[in-house]
């Protein structure tokens, strides 16, 4: 099986995540569709390490991975007190700053 | 196999460290470490003084290390730990630059008397759940301010100081980053600091924990589209390092379509940090709901290290593909400036009009970056060291005027504030005719510069196009000035504050910078064209 099959499996996952992001209403579904386009380059990045022959894309991938837990904390931390005063996760409702 | 799992197992060297050229960089990092530390072991109220005082101090001798380095060594640069960091001229600039910026920063943080206990909530939580039945608008509960022992001023969440030392070191290391990797780390290491200091504002919780939100979404879905960018450049380079992707560049076997893929993508997160338009939605939205220090840290420095990365990537990596993406980047310097100068003009909020301003800089900043000539890096340069104290000045004095609400941000709220403080209304004009760019401040010998650059590097039409921009964008500072002077002031107006020490000081410095730099530009110009980008 060539690798490039996986390149455009991570391509359409991708795509899915940032679809993700821009149409659904719950922060907590957004930050998900996020981490999910996180994910899909990390597939990227380990086929093209196989596709070049180096080691530097599963590397990459792991430093990836530490990114994302860390953005996690700092994520929910953040949703997490805008949801305990607004009682909703609702991206459409924090409205107050506009135009 | 067994072949393999004979083999001697090859030694990994450790790579030469040059400790003398990061230095500074890494006194910030390792003084947000201990400020974590004094976060959790020194009791509350000793936390201020010891924070500030640290935060100081640490600024203080990153500067010392960086002007000694900078003493000893040559004009052409280094790369040190495997060439992770490129430490060279225009990274010793933009360093000091944003030592100076974040030292700025520091103070109008630390200052409690502007607001009182500082413009920081006492506890993030504790808050947030007390206003939890509450409607919109203002939750100030004054019991809340007795945080501490009783006979204490009251406080601020002291977490701001080692955010700020981390997003500081995170953007030191932005603006070096010699490779991808260090890049994309580098710009997390400042904005996830950043996303959570937007909602510490102790009024207005729910505008500033609403810019949280908005500025998270939205930065770690850009940052996705940085990272697919890298892995795409990885594709086809196989490598990260911008050297290698420009020798890539100019004869790789791989298709075209995974550089200019991956490059388009590497350009939106990259934008989307420098706040450029069609990048900028976040950008008003966050200035606004930010306590206004914090809006002044993310401004000033932010934007320098934004367009740091930007120089560097677009001069080392892609410098000789540039004919290729250059179309692209004339479109987005165009829409920027558009944008910021026609929608700056229906803004009622003095904040958010300043935000729009600073997407009609950032357009007016692409100009310089795009030149790929030592005339554009040093013109950036010097843009970006004007327009940080210009803007950390003006964020400043926008503290000061303040109503029982907290801060008067609204248009109207300012009107006939020459009557009330003639001090206050002339120091904000100066800064505002800054920004527009008249002849005596810094605002004017930054854009003849960065405009000069692009003018011989053959950009007549997007040079006019910005000559324009910066002409309509000069009617919305006029008229904040023309509300101060010639407007009689509403009897139920807002306040202005006089400052304590540490405001006035940053407000001080921030204006004398951009008087300075209008009047003998000289020395800072002939500093930020010493030398160019190593690699």
């Amino acid at each position: 099986m060539t690798p490039t099959y996986y390149l455009l499996l991570s391509a359409l996952l991708f795509s899915i995540g940032a679809v993700g992001v821009l149409v659904r209403r719950n922060a907590i579904v957004v930050f998900m569709c996020i981490e999910l386009m996180l994910n899909a380059v990390n597939l990227t990045l380990v086929t093209f390490a196989r596709i070049n022959g180096s080691l530097d894309g599963q590397v990459i991938a792991f430093f990836v991975m530490v990114v994302a837990a860390a953005e996690v904390v700092v994520g929910l931390a953040i949703i997490m007190s805008i949801f305990r005063t607004r009682r909703t996760a609702s991206v459409d409702d924090a409205n107050l700053l506009k135009y | 196999m067994s072949n393999l799992a004979q083999a001697p197992v090859p030694q990994i060297e450790v790579p030469p460290i040059d400790y003398g050229a990061i230095a500074p960089l890494l006194i910030v990092l390792g003084a947000a470490c201990v400020a974590v530390l004094v976060e959790a072991f020194l009791p509350r109220h000793q936390r201020w003084p010891a924070q500030v005082a640290l935060s100081v101090v640490a600024l203080g001798l990153a500067g010392l290390a960086l002007g000694l380095y900078a003493g000893s060594s040559g004009p052409e640069g280094i790369t040190t730990i495997s060439d992770a960091l490129a430490i060279d001229r225009p990274t010793l600039f933009l360093w000091g630059t944003l030592l100076a910026l974040g030292l700025g920063s520091i103070l109008l943080i630390a200052d409690r008397s502007v607001e009182p206990g500082g413009a920081f909530i006492a506890s993030a939580a504790t808050r947030a759940a007390a206003g939890a039945g509450g409607g919109p608008g203002p939750i100030d509960d004054p019991d809340d301010r007795s945080y501490g022992s009783a006979d204490q001023a009251p406080t601020m969440q002291t977490e701001v100081f080692p955010f700020t030392l981390f997003a500081l070191g995170g953007m030191m290391a932005f603006c070096a980053a010699n490779d991808l990797l260090t890049m994309f780390i580098a710009l997390e290491v400042l904005s996830l600091p950043l996303y959570l200091m937007c909602g510490l504002a102790r009024r207005r919780r729910l505008l500033s924990q609403e810019a949280a939100v908005k500025y998270f979404l939205l930065g770690a879905f850009a940052s996705a589209f940085f990272l697919y960018g890298l892995a795409l450049l990885y594709g086809y380079a196989g490598s990260v390092r911008f050297t290698d992707i420009a020798a890539a560049a100019t004869g790789s076997g791989r298709s075209d379509a995974l550089l200019l893929g991956g490059f388009a993508l590497l350009v939106v997160g990259l934008m989307f940090k420098a706040s450029v338009g069609p990048f900028h939605t976040w950008t008003p939205d966050v200035y606004q709901g930010a306590p206004t220090p914090v809006t002044a840290f993310m401004a000033a420095c932010t934007k320098v290290a934004a367009f740091g990365g930007i120089l560097r990537v677009l001069s080392v990596a892609f410098g000789d593909t540039r004919w290729e993406w250059r179309g692209v980047l004339w479109a987005i310097a165009i829409i920027s400036m558009a944008l910021g100068a026609v929608i700056g003009l229906t803004q009622t909020d003095v904040k958010r009009m300043v935000a729009y301003s600073s997407v009609a800089h950032a357009g007016f900043l692409l100009l310089g970056a795009m030149s790929i000539t030592a005339q554009g890096i040093s013109g950036t340069l010097f843009y970006l060291l004007a327009y940080g104290f210009n803007t950390l000045a003006i964020f400043g004095v926008i503290s000061l005027v303040r109503d029982a609400d907290g801060e008067a941000t609204h248009l109207s709220q300012w009107a006939g504030l020459a009557k009330r403080s003639p001090v206050v209304a002339g120091v904000m004009a100066f800064l505002l005719l800054a920004l527009a760019g008249i002849p005596l401040t810094s605002g004017f010998t930054s854009k003849f510069a960065v405009f000069s650059a692009a003018l011989a590097d053959g950009m007549a039409p997007l040079v006019i196009i910005a000559l324009v921009a910066s002409a309509v964008a000069a009617f919305f500072y006029v008229r904040v000035i023309v509300l101060m002077y010639f407007s009689e002031p509403a009897p139920d107006g807002p306040t202005v504050t006089v400052p304590g020490a540490f405001t006035t000081a940053a407000i001080t410095l921030g204006v004398i910078i951009t008087l300075l730099l209008g009047i003998v530009p000289t020395l800072a110009l002939s500093w930020a064209g010493s030398g160019t980008f190593v690699g």
